[in-house]
């Protein structure tokens, strides 16, 4: 792991402002941040870890535990929500058995509410992993869910 | 090179490409119609074309807006007008190859509409459509018309043919025409754009930067990335033209990673721009310097907020700083910075292309030009608009998006997202122009325009803005922090039926406390929802607290479920699916919801045969049923 972090920071060196970036390709690489990868690029920016953890956990992108092989993502945005995303919230709570958040013990499916995908058009929406799905309804996002099984 | 020759070489190739013998297939391929299946039938021309040996041109282009028929396809075949398809399914594609790409028959029963010259017997012009006829579309122009992927078909239709002008005028002239075309920030906050660019220009120092804030954060918002995905170079081209007006050297395009089409397709972009010198250094040999890099925001709502923006670019928390100094005279690591949101950008390269003369044709007194708007909610026509300013909330909801879904009635409009305000029928005939939205209590905002019907609650719709504004608070000052999380508990308490009467007195003064003390704009706004519901829809707040009532039946814990026993059949359906076995009852025996287990999911009422129609759901009432099962009313 240290080699490979090692290769991603290598081009940073020196930059202003790249600590965003930096965390962005690093998560990208292992899926999430870890103490160790936080503490590697603390000292790689000659600054403290709790800096690092500070802009890290600013912002909603940034995870610290490692997610599942599919992301399940439902679409919390306005026009979602008027066409009945908290129902598929519930039922999609129900068939994984977690709250949004969180991932399935078997490192299965990780489960998260986004604030708007922009296909309010189209709403209701999920995305798992990078397809989106468009005028869902409960049932129907039980079933897609099921096709990930 | 010189401009001409770029100029020269795009129409020729654009020439060919019109004039080619080959049909041309246009999928509409943005996030819209991807998740409507556009890829799909996009791989389907793709094969069954193979298949056939039909040499022709498939290409992806933008959202042309009309997103509630996605996925749409335009086929151009020679000899005949460009035609638009819409729900177009992979079924269908071959019966378009058969029917009219081998035959002769444009299957007028699939077409939407034609498209530009030339008409086909059954086929409506697609500008005529309803959707379409009140629009003016500078900022859409060329979505769904060209291949973004291409610089070359935007310089064909004219593209950077704005930017090659501005080169030979001074920045004080540039100046001067944007601020007689009278454009204001498209952001939301509507500041004059030429009057923003003349600080930045004025403010000492050789380093400046420029910052496309392309952090669409507002749920129900997608103009932004509309544009970005149909035509990033309008945008990119407008840029150009800022950085040269300020003095700008280095720009930076915040752009949110939940876009990724949008970020891809700028990256292409700007890989082309480089090949053309259109950036890097002495830029068609003007002399003029200017590089631009991506920065992709990381989620965080607060960050459209410029200096919470420009902290995020320099990679800190993205919390906003208290303005004086604005970031025209300090921004990023210091130095001047002019911050343009999307749509501005786009709007400037079509003015110094067209003139300022041009542009002030459209629009009000003191809101000119078109602005996008994207509809959504419970609204028949969903999709994205471009209309000029002072056209009615009526005209947008019913002429355009022709009224409201299934038959229901309009309860509620809500404009700028969750910094601006639900406004109610009285308000339809307003004219869409920044001080009458604010006056009326709402704002423009970036231009989310969604519609509720009869069936949303106001309160629960207030309190989902606000959950949103809570959780997207970054802290840092105490009215913001603090106050919405207490109106948050607030309006869950009063949904939750647990209201009391000085809750409404209680919301009205910590919304003004939240509005008047906070920092940025986000505290500043956030408690428009609250405020424009206490307004103009009183009633639903005082139904919920007085009489524990949810008039709309979406407040869970307000409302209850019984089966009606003259109606109920004894079917077991609901019975059998009640998923907390809350219902008692055996076959033809009336069935019984047991209040206390009920979880109020509301799975009996969607099961139960429509022919019964026995399950009921309200508010504040009591229906009487019988304590245990009873034969059904038919058997007696």
């Amino acid at each position: 792991m240290y080699n490979k972090l090692a290769e991603l920071l290598a081009p940073y060196e020196g930059e202003k402002g790249a600590l965003i970036p930096i965390l962005q390709k690093v998560q990208g690489e292992f899926g999430y941040l870890s103490d160790k990868a936080i503490h590697e690029i603390a000292h790689f920016m000659g600054t403290s870890e709790s800096e690092i953890f500070g802009v890290a956990t600013f912002y909603a992108q940034f995870r610290f535990t490692p997610r599942g092989k599919h992301v399940v993502k439902v679409c919390l945005g306005t026009s979602c929500y008027v066409r009945g995303a908290t129902q598929i919230m519930e039922a999609l709570e129900q068939k994984l058995g977690i709250k949004s958040g969180d991932t399935t013990s078997d490192l299965e499916f990780s489960f998260e509410r986004v604030a708007c995908f922009g296909c309010c058009a189209l709403s209701p929406i999920i995305v798992v992993d990078d397809t989106v799905y468009s005028k869902i309804t409960a049932e129907k996002a039980k079933q897609i869910v099921s096709s990930y099984e | 090179m010189k401009f001409e020759e770029i100029q020269n070489r795009a129409e020729t190739e654009w020439e060919a490409l019109e004039h080619s013998e080959k049909p041309r297939i246009l999928v509409g391929a943005a996030t819209c119609g991807r998740s409507a299946g556009a890829l799909n039938v996009l791989q389907t021309f793709n094969e069954e074309l193979a298949q056939r040996s039909i040499d022709a041109i498939v290409m992806q282009v933008g959202c042309i807006g009309l997103c509630y028929l996605e996925p749409l396809v335009d086929i151009i075949k020679p000899g005949y007008p460009r035609i638009c398809y819409s729900s177009v399914t992979p079924e269908i594609v071959p019966e378009l190859i058969e029917d009219y790409l081998i035959k002769d028959n444009p299957r007028p029963d699939l077409a939407l509409g034609t498209i530009g010259d030339g008409e086909v017997e059954g086929i409506p012009k697609f500008f005529d459509l309803p959707m379409l006829k009140a629009q003016v579309r500078i900022i859409l122009r060329h979505c769904g018309t060209i291949n973004p992927e291409d610089i070359n078909h935007y310089i064909a239709h004219g593209g950077y043919s704005g930017f090659a002008r501005a080169i030979e005028m001074s920045p004080g002239e540039i100046i001067e025409e944007i601020k007689k075309s009278g454009l204001r920030g498209r952001g939301g906050a509507g500041f004059p754009t030429g009057l923003k660019w003349e600080f930045c220009r004025k403010s000492p120092g050789r380093e400046k930067y420029l910052v496309c804030n392309a952090d669409e954060g507002d749920p129900g918002a997608f103009m932004n990335r509309s544009v970005l995905e149909g035509d990033p170079h309008s945008v990119l081209e407008g840029m150009l033209i800022a950085a040269y007006a300020i003095g700008a050297t280095h720009g930076y395009i915040y752009c949110r990673a939940e876009y990724p089409l949008a970020l891809q397709r700028l990256n292409i972009a700007l890989a082309k721009m480089k090949e053309y010198g259109l950036l890097g250094e002495n830029i068609l040999g003007s002399g003029f310097d200017f590089d631009l890099e991506i920065k992709e925001g990381a989620g965080a709502f607060v960050c459209g907020e410029e200096t919470a923006l420009m902290a995020s670019i320099e990679g800190k928390r993205g919390m906003p700083c208290p303005r004086p100094p604005f970031p025209a005279q300090s921004g990023i690591w210091g130095k001047p910075t002019n911050i343009n949101n999307v749509e501005t950008l786009a709007t400037v390269a079509a003015i110094l292309q067209k003139g300022a003369d041009w542009y002030t044709q459209y629009g009000t007194e003191r809101s000119k030009g078109t602005k996008t708007f994207a509809l959504a909610g419970k609204i028949k026509r969903t999709g994205l608009i471009e209309v000029p300013l002072g056209i009615t909330l009526r005209d947008i909801i019913y002429d355009i998006g022709g009224g409201i879904a299934d038959d229901k009635q309009f309860k509620a409009v809500q404009t700028g997202g969750p910094s601006g305000g639900c406004l109610s029928d009285e308000h339809l005939d307003l004219p869409v122009d920044y001080e009458t939205l604010t006056r009326a209590g709402s704002i423009m905002g970036s231009g989310g325009i969604i519609v509720a019907d009869e069936d949303t609650c106001l309160v629960d719709f207030a309190k989902f803005f606000l959950t949103f504004t809570q959780a997207e608070s970054c802290g840092k000052c105490v009215p913001c922090r603090v106050g919405t999380r207490q109106m948050l508990n607030i309006l869950e308490r009063i949904t939750k039926g647990g209201g009391e009467e000085e809750d409404i007195d209680k919301l009205q003064k910590l919304a003004e406390t939240i509005r008047d003390g906070s920092l940025c704009a986000l505290g500043g706004t956030a408690p428009n929802p609250v405020l424009t519901t206490l307004r103009f829809f009183r009633n639903e707040y005082e139904a919920h607290i007085k009489e524990k009532r949810c008039p709309a039946l979406v407040c869970k814990e307000l409302v209850s479920y019984y089966i009606l026993p003259d109606k109920c059949e004894g079917c077991m359906i609901c019975l059998r699916n009640c998923p907390v076995g809350a219902i008692k009852g055996e076959k033809r025996m009336v069935h019984i919801i047991d209040q206390d287990k009920c979880t109020k999911c509301g799975t009996c009422l969607s099961v139960c045969p429509p022919r019964f129609h026995a399950v009921t759901k309200v508010s504040g009432e009591k229906i009487e049923v019988p304590e245990e099962p009873t034969p059904v009313a038919s058997s007696k």
